[in-house]
């Protein structure tokens, strides 16, 4: 047909129309379209629903990269201040990372907001929509048995045929677009469960390889102050840093505090 | 005449106004075709306000079949491409 082609409107009357041929009679199926509605419903609700676990999920990962972030930084400082540039290092390069991650993170969260907001924008419209149904299905319930308008209840069933077509029509995009943002949502959980989240956060119980470099560094600098109090006591000399050639404190000049030059820390 | 927005409801309009709303609906898909897709949003949106603000609402209890049915408010050109493209354009 030529003159189809052309407008949008002339498609979707098709489509209404291809629907509305199905429904043989719709006053027996007004009931079941509309039970079959309400479970639809049910199912974008599940949806919405969905996206939100994936959201408080993701929300919780990033609260605990957070806390990540602090500690990394805090030990920098620690590793520093106890002379161990090298560890600091190795604590900011870890804190970048999870910086990194926590920004891709925030970008995820805030995007599965905005498709929940979608979500229940759209599951408004269509509780509005099947309500008004409800109200038309009454409609014809009640003309069908007035059996006297019988020229009025077949326009009347078109009106409905349509409305139900149309309902049908509105039922099956929202339950296409929450699917569609259903499995994006676990896409970003698939992700997380991946791993790329857990190594980073995994790292603050306390036992990792910087809590334990920095334990042993607070432990050696206690030795070490501990040795030199007592080498004083003992008039053996003022400073820890006539410690026995081959000690594990000369071998790294950054420990050897006081009388070290201080072209070692540059 | 009657024209539902789908996933809306149903509106009475002037025929005057549905020739235009038909008009707009022409260049709405011609701008589909020619990937215009801000074009496209900006006709498909003057429509749907077209219908909402001149037209009359139809009562919920009201049971008339439609002259013109015009696609949801919220159609993306992804969907109007499909419609467009594959099962649209449905013979007859």
């Amino acid at each position: 047909m030529p003159g189809m082609s052309g407008r949008f409107s002339t498609v979707i009357k098709a489509k209404i129309n291809k629907l509305l041929d199905k429904a043989e009679d719709p006053g027996e199926t007004l009931e079941y379209s509309y039970q079959r509605q309400i479970e639809l419903l049910q199912n974008v609700k599940k949806g919405i629903a969905d996206v939100v676990t994936s959201k408080k999920r993701l929300q919780l990962q990033s609260e605990k990269l957070e806390q990540q972030v602090v500690k990394l930084d805090t030990q920098a400082r620690q590793a520093l201040s106890a002379g161990n540039e090298e560890l600091a290092r190795a604590a900011l390069e870890r804190k970048q990372l999870a910086q990194t991650e926590l920004q891709s993170l925030d970008t995820q969260i805030s995007q599965l907001e905005g498709q929940q907001e979608q979500l229940t924008e759209n599951e408004k419209r269509l509780r509005a929509k099947i309500d008004q149904f409800r109200t038309k299905k009454e409609v014809i319930k009640a003309q069908y048995s007035a059996a006297e308008a019988q020229v009025k209840i077949s326009e009347a069933a078109t009106g409905v045929g349509e409305e139900m077509a149309d309902v049908g029509l509105a039922m099956q995009r929202a339950v296409d677009k929450t699917e569609n943002m259903r499995a994006r949502a676990s896409a970003v959980e698939e992700l997380e469960k991946a791993g790329t989240f857990d190594d980073l956060t995994t790292l603050g119980d306390g036992n990792d390889d910087i809590d334990r470099q920095l334990a042993e560094l607070t432990s050696k600098s206690g030795v070490d102050s501990d040795m030199a109090k007592l080498k004083a006591e003992l008039g053996q000399g003022e400073a820890p840093a006539e410690l026995a050639p081959g000690s594990p404190a000369a071998a790294d000049p950054s420990q050897s505090a006081p009388s070290a030059p201080a072209a070692e820390q540059q | 005449m009657i024209v539902r927005i789908s996933g809306e409801g149903q509106y009475h309009l002037a025929d005057d106004d549905v020739s235009r709303v038909q008009e707009l609906d022409r260049q709405a898909i011609a701008a589909v075709n020619a990937s215009e897709h801000d074009r496209f949003h900006e006709l498909f949106d003057e429509m749907i306000a077209l219908v909402r603000d001149r037209g009359e609402r139809l009562g919920d209890d009201e049971l008339v079949g439609s002259d013109v049915i015009l696609p949801p408010p919220d159609t993306t050109v992804a969907e109007a491409e499909a419609e467009f493209s594959g099962e649209g354009l449905i013979p007859g």
